[in-house]
C-alpha cells in the first residue's frame, strides 16, 4: 500500500503541455465570454462558483463567530437573521446546486461519452449568464439590506411580515433556477443523443448515470419552485390571497410547492457528488465498481423516490396526520438506494489495490460523513423523532453532514481527481493530502457537536442561546476555523500548480474513462479521432492491453 | 448514433390535420353543450374527460407523438406522471387534514 | 427555445475547426451549411433539437402544474365561491377563444407541413394566419379582462364583493344562473378564484405573447425561404410550443369556464 503506486507521470525533462488545447486555441476575454466550448464554460463556472462559495463561507464564519458566546454581541438579532438567510441562499442556489454538475459535469460529460461538445452549446453559455445574473442580484440584495426569511422564503413570513428584499432575492433564485433547468436539459439531451459509437447505456461511467438522474430532477422539479416564487412575489406586491389566511389562502400550499422542488434539490446536490465518488473509488482501488448496474439504477431510483417524500419537511407544520404517516414511510424508501451505493462502494474497496491519493482521501471522507448524514436523515424521516429534533441544531448538523460532508468532499475529490486533465498539471500531492485531512477534522469538530446540541434542544436560527450550550458551541466555532483553513489551502496550491505543477501527461491515474485517453488539457473538439467504445466501463485489463500495444508500437517505431 | 435512428421523419399530411381539426371543433362544441345540462357531479368529469381527449388528439397528431420515437413518448409520460405526483400527494394532505378531528 | 442553428454560425463554426482537427475534413465533408460542428449528421441534430424541445415542454408542464394544483385545492375548499366566481365569466367569449386557438393550432400544424414539404408560400400564409389568430385570442382576452376590471373583480385592486353578496345587482349573470347570495366569509374567497383565474390565464397569455413575437420573427425569415431549404427544426419546435399552449388553454377553458356552471 505505498502511496504513489499508481501515479505515472511522463518524464518531466521532456514532457510539454500540448501547444494546441482548448485553453490556447483562442485568446482574449471575449473568446471566453462568448465561447460555446463546454470546457471553457465549465471553467467560467468553476471561477464564479468558487467566488460565491467564499462569500457563503464568510457568512458562515460570521454565524459561528456570533454563536461563540451565548449573548448576541457581534451583531443584532435581525442582522443575524439576514446573515444565515444569505448563507443558505448563496450556498444552496449558487454553490451546491451548480457545483459538480456545472463544473465537472459540464467539462466531463461530453468527454466521457466521446462527444465533441454538449448538445446545445449556446444554451450552455446562456445558463452561465443566467447563473451570473442571479448571483450578482443575490449579492446586490445582500449589500442593499439583505433578506431575513430563511432560505426557504417561508410564508406568511415572506409575504406579510418582513419588509426586507424578498422580491429581489426571489428574482435571483428564479433566474438561477432557469440556469439549472437549462443545464439539466442540456445534459439529458447530450447523454441521449451524443454518445460515441459503442457507448451503450451500460458502458457509461457511473458519473454519467448520476448526472442523468440529477438532470431529471432539475428539469422536472425546478419549475415548481419557480411558480412558487412567482406566487410569493404576487402575494407580496398585489395581495392575491393565495397564501394569505385572511383571504382564505393556505400558507402551507407554498410549503408543498417549495419542498416539491427543494427536497429533490437535495438529490440534485448530492447525486453528481456520488458520481464523482464512483469514478474516484474505482480508479484508486483498480477495480470495476462492484454491482455496476445496481449503482446505476440506484441513482435513478433516488431521483424517482425523491419526488415522493417532500412533505417530511412539513411534519410539524400542521399537515394531515395521515399524510405524515404516508410521507414518513415513503421517506424510508430513499434510504435503500443510498445504502446500495454505500455498500457497493465498500465492496469495491474489498480486495482492491487501494492507494491514498488526495481524491481518494476526500472520497473516504465522503463515505463516512455521508453515511452519518444519511442515517440521521432516517431519524428525521421518522415522524416521532422528527417532531422532537426538527428545527433544532440536529437538523442543521444533519444537512451539513450530507451537503458539506458529502457534496463538498465529493466536489473537492473531483476537482483534485480531474485537475491534471483540466490544466495539464499536477497539484502538489503532500500538501493536498494534508488539506484533505484538515478538512475532515475541521468538519467533524464543527458539526458533530451540533448533533448533541440538537438532541439537547438548542433551536436553530437564533443568535443567542442558554449558557449551558456554550462549550459545544465553542468546539463548533473552533472547528469552523480549521475547516476554513482546509478550504483555503486548495485554492492557494491549486493556483500555484497552474504554473509550477508537474506536467501530468494524458493519464496520470491510469484511469479507464474516455476522458483520460486524450491529451491534457484536451483539444477544443476533445478527441483527435472520434473514439469508439469497445469495452465495458472501468475495464482495467483493457487499459493495460492498450498501454502494452502502445509501448510495442513505439518500440517498432524506434527500431 | 448510439441509439438506432428511429427518426425516419414521418410527415403527417393535411388530411389528418383537417380530420383532427374537426374532431377538436366538435369536442369543443360538445363540452360547451354538456356544460349547459345539469348532470350533478358528472359535469366536471365530462368536461375534463372531453378536455383530456382533445389534449390527447393534439399531442398525438398535431405534435406528432404518435409517429415519434419511444423516447418522446416516454418524455410525455414522465411529464404527466410527475404532475400527477404533485397533484395527488398534495391533495392527499388536504383531503385527510380534517380526518379524526371531529 | 433550444438551439436556433442560424445558418451562418453553423458554417463558421465548422470552418473554424476544419483546419485544426485532423479528421474534421472527413467528418464535415459535404454536409449542409446548417449542420453544427459537433453533430455528425443532420438527423442527429434534428433529433436532438426535437428532444430538447420536449424536455423544455416538460418544464412548462410542471410550471403550470403548480397553478393547477393550487386551483384544484382551493376549488375543493371553497366550492361555492368558485362556482359563483365562475358564473361571472363569459362562456361565449371563452368558447370563441377556444375555437380561435384550435384553429390557430391547425394552421400551425399546416405550417409545419408546408415547411417539411418545402412550400414557401404556404408556410408564410400559415404562419401569418396563426399570427392573426393569436392576436384575435389576445384581443378577446383583453375584452374579458376589461369586463373584470369594470366589475372590480381584479384581486388586490379595489376588489368588490358586490356580485357575490347581492347577485341580483348584476342582472345579466343573475338571469342565467339565479345565484343565491354567498355568506360574507365565503364571498371573500371568490378573490382566490379570481387570483387563480388571472394567474392562469395571464401566464397563458404571456406564453401567447412570446409565441406571437417568435411568429413575427419566423414570418420574416420564412419569406426569404429560410425554412424551406430543408432545415425545418425551428418551425417544428415552435409548432410543439404553440400546440402546448393550446393544450393548456383546453384545460383552462374546462376548469375555469365549464365545470362550475351548475351547483
Amino acid at each position: 500500500m505505498s502511496t504513489n503506486a499508481i501515479i505515472s507521470l511522463p518524464d518531466q525533462s521532456t514532457a510539454r503541455i500540448p501547444k494546441d488545447n482548448f485553453i490556447t486555441r483562442e485568446n482574449g476575454l471575449l473568446s471566453w465570454l462568448l465561447t460555446g466550448d463546454h470546457k471553457r464554460i465549465a471553467i467560467l463556472y468553476l471561477i464564479s462558483i468558487t467566488f460565491f462559495f467564499f462569500i457563503g463561507g464568510a457568512l458562515a464564519g460570521l454565524i459561528r463567530l456570533e454563536l461563540l458566546t451565548p449573548q448576541t454581541d457581534l451583531m443584532a438579532t435581525d442582522t443575524y437573521n439576514k446573515v444565515f438567510t444569505m448563507h443558505g441562499i448563496i450556498m444552496i442556489f449558487f454553490f451546491l446546486v451548480p457545483s459538480v454538475p456545472a463544473t465537472l459535469g459540464n467539462f466531463f460529460i461530453p468527454m466521457m461519452i466521446g462527444a465533441k461538445d454538449l448538445a446545445l452549446p449556446k444554451i450552455n453559455l446562456l445558463s452561465w449568464y443566467l447563473y451570473m445574473a442571479g448571483g450578482i442580484l443575490a449579492v446586490y440584495t445582500m449589500a442593499s439590506g439583505g433578506v431575513d426569511t430563511g432560505w426557504t422564503f417561508t410564508t406568511p413570513l415572506s409575504t406579510h411580515y418582513v419588509n426586507t428584499n424578498v422580491l429581489t432575492t426571489g428574482l435571483a433564485v428564479f433566474v438561477a433556477g432557469f440556469s439549472s433547468i437549462l443545464t439539466g436539459l442540456n445534459f439529458i439531451v447530450t447523454i441521449h443523443k451524443m454518445r460515441a459509437p459503442g457507448m451503450t447505456w451500460f458502458r457509461l461511467p457511473l458519473f454519467i448515470w448520476a448526472h442523468y438522474a440529477a438532470s431529471i430532477l432539475m428539469v422536472l422539479a425546478t419549475p415548481v419552485v419557480a411558480i412558487a416564487i412567482v406566487l410569493v412575489a404576487l402575494e407580496r406586491t398585489f395581495g392575491i390571497g393565495v397564501f394569505d389566511p385572511i383571504k382564505g389562502g393556505d400558507p402551507l400550499l407554498f410549503q408543498h410547492l417549495f419542498w416539491f422542488y427543494s427536497h429533490p434539490a437535495v438529490y440534485i446536490m448530492i447525486l453528481p457528488g456520488m458520481g464523482v465518488i464512483s469514478e474516484v473509488i474505482s480508479t484508486f482501488s483498480r477495480k470495476r465498481i462492484f454491482g455496476y448496474t445496481a449503482v446505476a439504477f440506484s441513482s435513478v431510483a433516488i431521483a424517482v423516490f425523491g419526488f415522493f417524500v417532500w412533505a417530511h419537511h412539513m411534519f410539524i407544520m400542521g399537515i394531515s396526520n395521515y399524510a405524515v404517516l404516508v410521507f414518513s414511510l415513503l421517506t424510508m424508501l430513499v434510504a435503500v438506494p443510498s445504502a446500495i451505493k454505500i455498500f457497493n462502494w465498500t465492496f469495491t474497496l474489498y480486495k482492491g489495490s487501494i492507494t491514498f491519493e488526495t481524491p481518494m482521501i476526500y472520497a473516504f471522507g465522503f463515505l463516512g460523513l455521508f453515511t452519518i448524514g444519511g442515517m440521521t436523515g432516517v431519524f428525521l424521516g421518522a415522524s416521532g423523532t422528527d417532531i422532537h429534533l426538527t428545527e433544532t441544531y440536529f437538523i442543521v448538523a444533519h444537512f451539513h453532514f450530507v451537503m458539506v460532508g458529502g457534496m463538498l468532499m465529493a466536489f473537492l475529490s473531483g476537482i483534485h481527481f480531474w485537475w491534471p486533465k483540466i490544466t495539464g498539471r499536477m497539484y502538489p500531492e503532500k500538501i493536498s493530502q494534508f488539506a484533505a485531512v484538515v478538512t475532515f477534522i475541521g468538519f467533524n469538530l464543527t458539526f458533530f457537536p451540533q448533533f448533541i446540541l440538537g438532541v439537547l434542544g438548542m433551536p436553530r436560527r437564533y443568535a443567542s442561546y442558554p449558557p449551558e450550550f456554550q462549550v459545544l458551541n465553542v468546539f463548533s466555532t473552533a472547528g469552523a476555523t480549521i475547516l476554513g483553513v482546509g478550504y483555503l489551502l486548495p485554492v492557494l496550491y491549486l493556483i500555484w500548480s497552474l504554473k509550477y505543477g508537474a506536467i501530468a501527461g494524458n493519464n496520470p491515474w491510469q484511469a479507464t474513462g474516455l476522458e483520460w485517453q486524450t491529451q491534457s488539457p484536451p483539444l477544443t473538439e476533445n478527441f483527435a479521432v472520434m473514439p469508439i467504445m469497445d469495452h465495458e466501463a472501468y475495464d482495467y485489463e483493457w487499459l493495460e492491453q492498450q498501454q502494452q500495444a502502445h509501448k510495442e508500437s513505439e518500440a517498432t517505431h524506434a527500431g | 448514433m448510439s441509439e438506432p435512428n428511429e427518426h425516419a421523419h414521418h410527415i403527417v399530411g393535411p388530411g389528418v390535420y383537417v380530420a383532427i381539426l374537426f374532431a377538436l371543433l366538435i369536442g369543443t362544441a360538445l363540452t360547451v353543450w354538456a356544460s349547459f345540462i345539469d348532470l350533478g357531479p358528472w359535469n366536471p368529469i365530462i368536461a375534463l374527460a372531453i378536455a383530456t381527449s382533445k389534449a390527447t388528439l393534439v399531442v398525438l397528431f398535431f405534435m406528432g407523438v404518435k409517429y415519434s420515437s419511444k423516447l418522446t413518448k416516454l418524455t410525455v409520460f414522465a411529464g404527466i406522471f410527475t404532475f400527477m405526483i404533485l397533484i395527488s400527494l398534495t391533495l392527499a394532505d388536504y383531503i385527510s387534514r380534517a380526518w379524526g378531528s371531529w | 427555445m433550444p438551439d436556433n442553428p442560424v445558418t451562418s454560425q453553423g458554417a463558421s463554426g465548422a470552418a473554424k475547426h476544419a483546419g485544426s482537427a485532423d479528421n474534421a475534413d472527413i467528418l464535415h465533408a459535404g454536409h449542409p451549411p446548417y449542420l453544427r460542428h459537433h453533430f455528425n449528421s443532420t438527423e442527429q441534430q434534428a433529433d436532438t433539437a426535437n428532444f430538447a424541445m420536449w424536455l423544455f415542454l416538460l418544464t412548462e408542464v410542471m410550471f403550470f402544474g403548480g397553478l393547477f394544483t393550487a386551483y384544484l385545492i382551493y376549488r375543493n375548499w371553497y366550492y361555492p365561491a368558485f362556482v359563483a366566481g365562475s358564473h361571472q365569466l363569459n362562456v361565449v367569449w371563452g368558447t370563441t377563444n377556444t375555437f380561435v386557438l384550435i384553429l390557430s393550432s391547425f394552421t400551425m400544424a399546416m405550417g409545419v407541413w408546408c415547411a417539411e414539404t418545402r412550400r414557401r408560400k404556404g408556410l408564410v400564409l400559415c404562419l401569418t394566419l396563426t399570427f392573426i389568430l393569436g392576436l384575435c385570442f389576445l384581443g378577446i382576452k383583453t375584452i374579458e379582462y376589461r369586463e373584470k376590471i369594470e366589475m372590480h373583480h381584479v384581486p388586490g385592486f379595489h376588489y368588490s364583493l358586490q356580485s357575490f353578496l347581492d347577485p341580483a345587482s348584476n342582472p345579466e349573470v343573475f338571469k342565467e344562473y339565479h345565484d343565491q347570495p354567498l355568506a360574507l366569509d365565503m364571498a371573500r374567497h371568490t378573490e382566490i378564484y379570481f387570483s387563480l383565474y388571472f394567474l392562469m390565464t395571464g401566464m397563458h397569455a404571456l406564453h401567447m405573447i412570446i409565441g406571437i413575437g417568435i411568429l413575427a420573427f419566423m414570418i420574416f425569415r420564412a419569406r426569404s425561404g429560410a425554412y424551406t431549404a430543408g432545415h425545418v427544426t425551428f418551425v417544428e419546435n415552435f409548432g410543439l410550443y404553440w400546440h402546448f399552449v393550446d393544450i393548456v388553454w383546453i384545460y383552462l377553458f374546462a376548469l375555469l369556464y365549464l365545470i362550475s356552471r351548475h351547483q
